[in-house]
């Protein structure tokens, strides 16, 4: 992060605008940990971000503007803790900002880094604490770590602005009222709780890539949202094999976003994909993380799902997919987390490794399962594997059942397409 | 310190309490170890449902109903106050419960009345001025 600031340090207003993108989520960290009160802390920095505003273009830009926000933002809070709140509530609180305002011997920089950091992980583990409904976990991890307004995080999520700032207040709100601590967990819980917090980056990164409707502009911000999440419990937490698989999948299925959906907008299956416009930076990236997870060998979920798609992108041409060790991912996969999903998927790599008979083998106890009557990617897969073996007229039925389950226009077309070819 | 409730919850259809002796050696082992630990400020185990009366006053009537306040599958059974730091302190202590198993635990910080009068005395006092 630093070696970007530097970035357009001439100019104050670009300045403040990129101190508030690369800076806002640690100055906000920093100041919950000394004023204890996220609403309070989010005031402050916001009061801070607008006296840099006024003052910068007239003194210049400072050394380090996150410890001239973090100072700033401090003061601010001491001003409105001195204004709003009662006595018995204040009184403890400004003994200690004044304390820390007073304290204005500079710690090294390695200190100063790391405490930055650990700021950050608390603040990562607060946004995703369990307590907390999933949906207000991914808007306030958004809001608060990430670069999203309350009218970006609400487009995404096709909810009203007020009612997403309303989701908002009153997640701030518990963890005032209840006090939900504000710290990493302890060990017991730990592993549990990190599992929690890449959920939902998981969750804020498929929000994004499901282009199931919003905004598509927005919707690509979530995706880079995530990844940025990712890249930063990968740097604050690189013991966990599940971190860094779960960055390392999302970096390799964003390398393809821009080839799955054609110029008409219609999808383009994975084996149809322009290759040329896969975005080769995302996948090295994507490669070197799913290294640093397998050279720690505790496999996981997320771990197994990236190498999934490493062999995907690996691969020089759709006819040279080692689909043979697809398969047994995916029957990894489904030992650790059995579900549907996963089951569909092994049944479809199954057939591309050994045949449509075999495929089909797999996918026939499913179809039994009244539970996945109406799932959508099971029919597809049916009516894939039909077509494969020569049965036109089952394939077609199956079609049929599949596009009459299908909400997305563009998964419908393809299917209505797919039916039509038969 | 914040003070926490601990709202315990059972099935209609378990143990009445104090009447299953391995039953209550758990409780009194798990109010033991609240008291050890220094955080057990209140807790009481209530009668059954059938014990339960509900009032209401409308209009200046008074209403009685026997019965609890809300027929559901899991009726109030007891209840702890705590004193622990923080909400991850109180759940902690809520997961050892010993119907956790079968039955849920609600945890609700109480109210700090002090800050509330504080801020009422200010609030007036603001507005006197």
């Amino acid at each position: 992060m630093s070696g970007e600031r530097r970035l357009g340090t001439d100019d104050p207003a670009a300045a403040v605008e990129l101190a508030f993108r690369e800076e806002r989520p640690a100055v906000l960290a920093t100041l919950i940990r000394h004023v204890g009160d996220f609403q309070l802390a989010e005031d402050a920095v916001q009061d801070a971000f607008a006296a840099a505003v006024a003052t910068w273009p007239r003194d210049g830009v400072p050394d380090n503007p996150g410890a001239w926000l973090t100072t700033a933002a401090r003061r601010r809070a001491i001003d409105r803790l001195r204004r709003t709140r009662s006595l018995a509530d204040r009184a403890d609180r400004l003994a200690e900002l004044a304390r820390l305002d007073a304290q204005e011997h500079r710690p090294d920089a390695l200190d100063e880094a790391s405490a930055v950091d650990d700021d950050r992980l608390r603040l990562i583990f607060t946004c995703c604490h369990p307590a907390l409904a999933l949906p207000a976990r991914v808007a306030l991890t958004l809001r608060m770590l990430g670069g999203l307004t309350t009218g970006e995080i609400a487009r995404a999520f096709l909810v009203a602005e007020p009612t997403m700032g309303q989701r908002l207040s009153r997640a701030k709100r518990k963890i005032a009222d209840a006090h939900i601590p504000y710290r990493v967990p302890t060990d017991d819980v730990l592993p549990d709780r990190l599992r929690g917090v890449l959920m939902v980056v998981y969750l804020i990164f498929n929000e994004g890539y499901e282009a199931s409707g919003g905004d598509r502009l927005v919707r690509g911000e979530l995706c880079s949202e995530a990844i940025r999440l990712g890249r930063l419990l990968a740097r604050l937490m690189p013991d966990d094999g599940e971190v860094w698989g779960l960055l390392a999948l999302m970096l390799l299925h964003d390398a393809r976003r821009a080839a799955r959906v054609d110029p008409a907008g219609r999808y383009v299956a994975l084996d149809q994909q322009d290759r040329s416009l896969w975005d080769q930076g995302r996948i090295r990236e994507g490669l070197r993380a799913l290294e640093q997870a397998l050279r720690l060998r505790r496999p996981g979920p997320y771990q197994l799902q990236a190498a999934i798609s490493a062999l995907h992108v690996e691969a020089p041409s759709p006819e040279e997919v080692e689909w043979q060790q697809i398969a047994d991912l995916y029957g990894a996969l489904a030992r650790l987390e059995p579900s549907p999903v996963v089951e569909v998927n092994r049944a479809v790599a199954v057939a591309f490794a050994r045949g449509p008979a075999e495929g089909l083998s797999l996918l026939t106890p499913l179809l039994g399962d009244a539970a996945l009557a109406n799932y959508q990617p099971l029919h597809a897969a049916h009516a894939e594997l039909l077509r494969r073996s020569g049965d036109r007229e089952g394939a077609a039925r199956a079609y049929t059942r599949a596009t009459e389950l299908t909400s997305n226009a563009v998964e419908r077309a393809e299917l209505e397409r797919r039916r039509a070819a038969l | 310190m914040p003070q926490y409730m601990l709202l315990i919850y059972t099935p209609g259809d378990g143990p009445p309490a104090g009447t299953n002796p391995e039953e209550s050696a758990k409780w009194f082992e798990y109010t033991q170890s609240l008291i050890d630990a220094g955080v057990h400020v209140a807790g009481d185990a209530l009668q059954g449902l059938d014990t339960a009366t509900t009032v209401r006053v409308r209009d200046g009537d008074t209403q009685l109903v026997d019965g609890p306040f809300a027929e559901t599958k899991e009726f109030l059974a007891g209840y702890y106050v705590l004193d622990c730091p923080d909400l991850d302190t109180a759940l902690g202590y809520a997961s050892r419960m010993p119907n956790i198993h079968y039955g849920s635990t609600e945890v609700r910080p109480v109210m700090d009345m002090s800050a509330v009068f504080a801020e009422a005395g200010q609030g007036q006092a603001q507005a006197q001025q």
